[in-house]
């Protein structure tokens, strides 16, 4: 047990030793901007006094090394700094889009989740069968068609065709529950089609990967059904490498939500970054790229610290 | 195999592969000959590259290994592209240099199958259909200029045409001719995407093999930072560095080959290891060959097969992201013609229910289920010999 902690104990650390390495690459992108941020905002035709006076504001005057514990201290309490572009705080800007990025990707995973494993599970029931290769086609498909792709013929089918989801999906604070899961659906559809195939293939292939075993074995000559095999037996001992498939998929589903949310128009943190990348606004980029970051590392982490948590190897050392 | 080799180097083989350099000598010197017309400068590039070309062919057709079939393969897709050129010759005269790229291709692919022509005949049918495809794809990029009807980013006709006679897949939002701007995006986004890979699979590769075969604290500091870069989210690193470095396709193909080569290191380093632990590279350590030797000839060859594999993919992911950059407007920019940014461009027109925006995003997911399957052959191929 004593191992087992060290072990998760030392994956964290590195997990945060890895964020703050990547906090200070973000810094640093900004840093290597060429000009200056307050001439930035103020524009070109600024008297120089406005600009030291917003230098000083800002903190700009202070060494690199003083700015970035300022920044990575205000990231914390969740100040995030102004825009380039328009001056605003950063805070006000992200926040509400961050719980509609969220919301989005958490209603996909509620999705994809329990569908790919229900659907890996059956793929490892009727192995070979016809079912089986539909499954790997899907499989090939999803990882080679661009996710703009599958968005644009979902909006064809579903929207345009038989009328039955709105195309854009405009989201505002006062809607219901309801209506605002009604209008999201296209989008999280389209992240699931996206990460369905690969957690379902995995999911196979963990079951699969047990069925040699003697004790599957066993339990065939003791006369288990094959359902029961894979769903008794073998299913409990492919948790560990299911958890980390899980999770991976998470961590790509939170990134894959960029594309989405442009072209659903969908208020999220996603759309927000292309848009400020568009119009080079640095900082507001800096505050999404943290953001997605941080919760791709978080996921991995999750995903490290599970695996290592659920290995029995580990849990009961010889 | 000793009668064989014999038969290889009787006067037969040796008086085909002399016919087929001749041929391609001949087509080669026509399409020098035509961009010499065009201008100095033109005539000169081209006549560099035929000339390489043909030196290069003469070297894989002449030297002692060679098969015939292989020159008489040569001979006939010479004949047969020459008979093709003479017959279009007033567009091959326009763009010799893509008539000589597309020769390039051609002899590339059939020499290959020639040479792998055993491996090649057991092929199931869903990767001769992927290499076929791949394949069909060069020789669109190659030929881009050639096939297409009208000029890359001219107007010709007015907004939004409906497919029909004159514009076969209709007009793009600015009355520009659709069909002749997918022609030209499969050349552009094959190449940029050709040329991310290449640089960083090889930056990654070698970086992966010194790290595996120096081993210490290089490999350990090459890894760390590796693991920091993979940290980051791909899209989202690229995003970054595009926003402080500006979108131009220098940066773009810049910033695709470092996401890339951390892709790359992990697994080079990963299956070069595995050979370097075998004996015969102790053996080589131990007589005194040097690094870049026991690189070269003791791990190399050994993990040829999972380094094309991995090429496949890695070119396969790469244009599949530059396409999703080009969606977002912030790869490769107008008005050059590119698969992500027409889908862009024309996404209007689906809330009317016309296909024609989901073309280009078609002819990226051919493309990548092609070469997918041509991949997964191989991978099964590749490791079923080994077994």
């Amino acid at each position: 047990m004593k191992t087992i902690l060290m072990l998760i104990a030392k994956r964290a650390a590195l997990g945060v030793a890895t964020l703050l390495v990547v906090s200070l690459i973000l810094f640093l992108g900004v840093e290597l901007l060429p000009g200056d941020v307050a001439q930035a905002i103020l524009g070109q035709d600024a008297s120089p006094d406005n600009v030291a006076n917003l230098r000083r504001e800002l903190g700009l005057d202070l060494p690199p090394a003083q700015r970035y514990l300022d920044w990575l201290g205000g990231v914390l309490h969740g100040d995030f700094g102004r825009s380039l572009a328009t001056g605003r705080e950063i805070s006000s800007l992200i926040g509400p889009r961050i719980l509609n990025t969220l919301f989005l990707a958490g209603f996909a995973a509620a999705i994809a989740v329990p569908l790919a494993l229900g659907l890996g599970v059956l793929a490892a029931v009727y192995r070979n069968s016809v079912f089986d290769r539909v499954v790997n086609i899907g499989a090939l498909g999803s990882i080679s068609i661009p996710e703009f792709f599958l968005c644009y013929v979902l909006i064809l089918w579903l929207s345009v065709n038989l009328g039955i989801f709105p195309s854009i999906s405009n989201i505002s604070a006062d809607l219901s529950l309801a209506e605002r899961a009604f209008r999201t659906v296209l989008p999280a559809l389209a992240l699931t089609i996206g990460v369905l195939a690969y957690m379902m293939r995995m999911t196979r292939a963990a079951i699969t990967n047990l069925l040699a075993r003697p004790y599957i074995q066993m339990a065939r000559l003791k006369g288990a059904s094959p359902g029961s095999v894979i769903v008794r037996h073998a299913l409990p001992n492919a948790f560990a490498p299911i958890i980390n498939v899980v999770a991976l998929s998470l961590a790509h589903l939170v990134v894959g939500v960029v594309v989405v949310e442009v072209i659903f128009v969908y208020p999220g943190v996603g759309q927000l970054l292309v848009d400020s990348v568009a119009r080079r606004d640095v900082t507001v980029v800096q505050s999404c790229s943290l953001f997605f970051a941080l919760t791709y590392v978080l996921l991995n982490l999750i995903a490290d610290i599970l695996a290592i948590a659920t290995n029995p190897r580990l849990l009961h050392p010889r | 195999m000793a009668i064989h080799m014999t038969g290889r180097n009787g006067g037969i083989g040796g008086a085909g592969a002399l016919t087929a350099v001749l041929a391609a000598g001949l087509v080669l010197a026509a399409f020098a000959a035509a961009a010499l017309a065009s201008g100095k400068t033109a005539g000169l590039a081209v006549g560099a590259a035929a000339a390489l070309h043909l030196v290069l062919l003469a070297r894989a057709l002449l030297r002692p290994s060679a098969t015939p079939s292989a020159a008489t393969a040569i001979l006939l897709a010479t004949v047969v592209y020459g008979a093709g050129a003479l017959a279009l010759h007033s567009r091959f005269a326009a763009f010799p240099g893509s008539g000589l790229v597309g020769l390039a291709i051609l002899h590339v692919t059939v020499l290959t199958a020639a040479r792998q022509w055993r491996t090649l005949r057991k092929a199931p049918p869903s990767a001769m259909i992927g290499l076929a495809v791949t394949f069909a794809y060069a020789m669109i990029a190659a030929l881009a200029p050639l096939l297409a009807p009208y000029p890359e980013a001219a107007i010709v006709g007015s907004e939004y045409e409906p497919w029909g006679a004159d514009f076969v897949l209709g007009t793009d939002n600015l009355g520009r001719d659709m069909l002749s701007r997918l022609i030209f995006a499969t050349r552009n986004t094959i190449s940029i995407a050709a040329v991310a890979t290449a640089l960083g699979f090889a930056a990654g590769a070698a970086a992966g093999l010194l790290a595996a075969t120096i081993g210490g604290w290089i490999d350990t500091a090459m890894g760390r930072v590796v693991d920091i870069l993979m940290a980051i989210p791909q899209l989202i690193f690229a995003l970054l560095i595009l926003t402080i470095v500006g979108t131009s396709i220098t940066s773009l193909v810049l910033v695709i080959a470092v996401v890339d080569a951390t892709r790359v290191f992990r697994l080079v380093r990963a299956v070069s290891m595995n050979v370097l632990a075998l004996e015969f590279v102790e053996a080589a350590r131990l007589r005194g060959e040097g690094l870049l030797w026991i690189i070269r000839r003791e791990v190399l060859p050994n993990i040829t097969a999972p380094l094309i594999v991995e090429f496949g993919i890695r070119f396969c992911f790469v244009f599949l992201f530059i396409s999703s950059l080009s969606f977002l407007g912030l790869g490769i920019q107008p008005p050059t013609a590119d698969w992500g940014s027409m889908v862009r461009e024309n996404a209007a027109l689906i809330v009317y229910g016309d296909i024609t925006p989901l073309l280009p995003a078609g002819a990226i997911a051919v493309l990548a289920v092609a070469i997918n399957l041509a991949v997964d052959w191989f991978l099964h191929t590749s490791s079923g010999l080994k077994e």
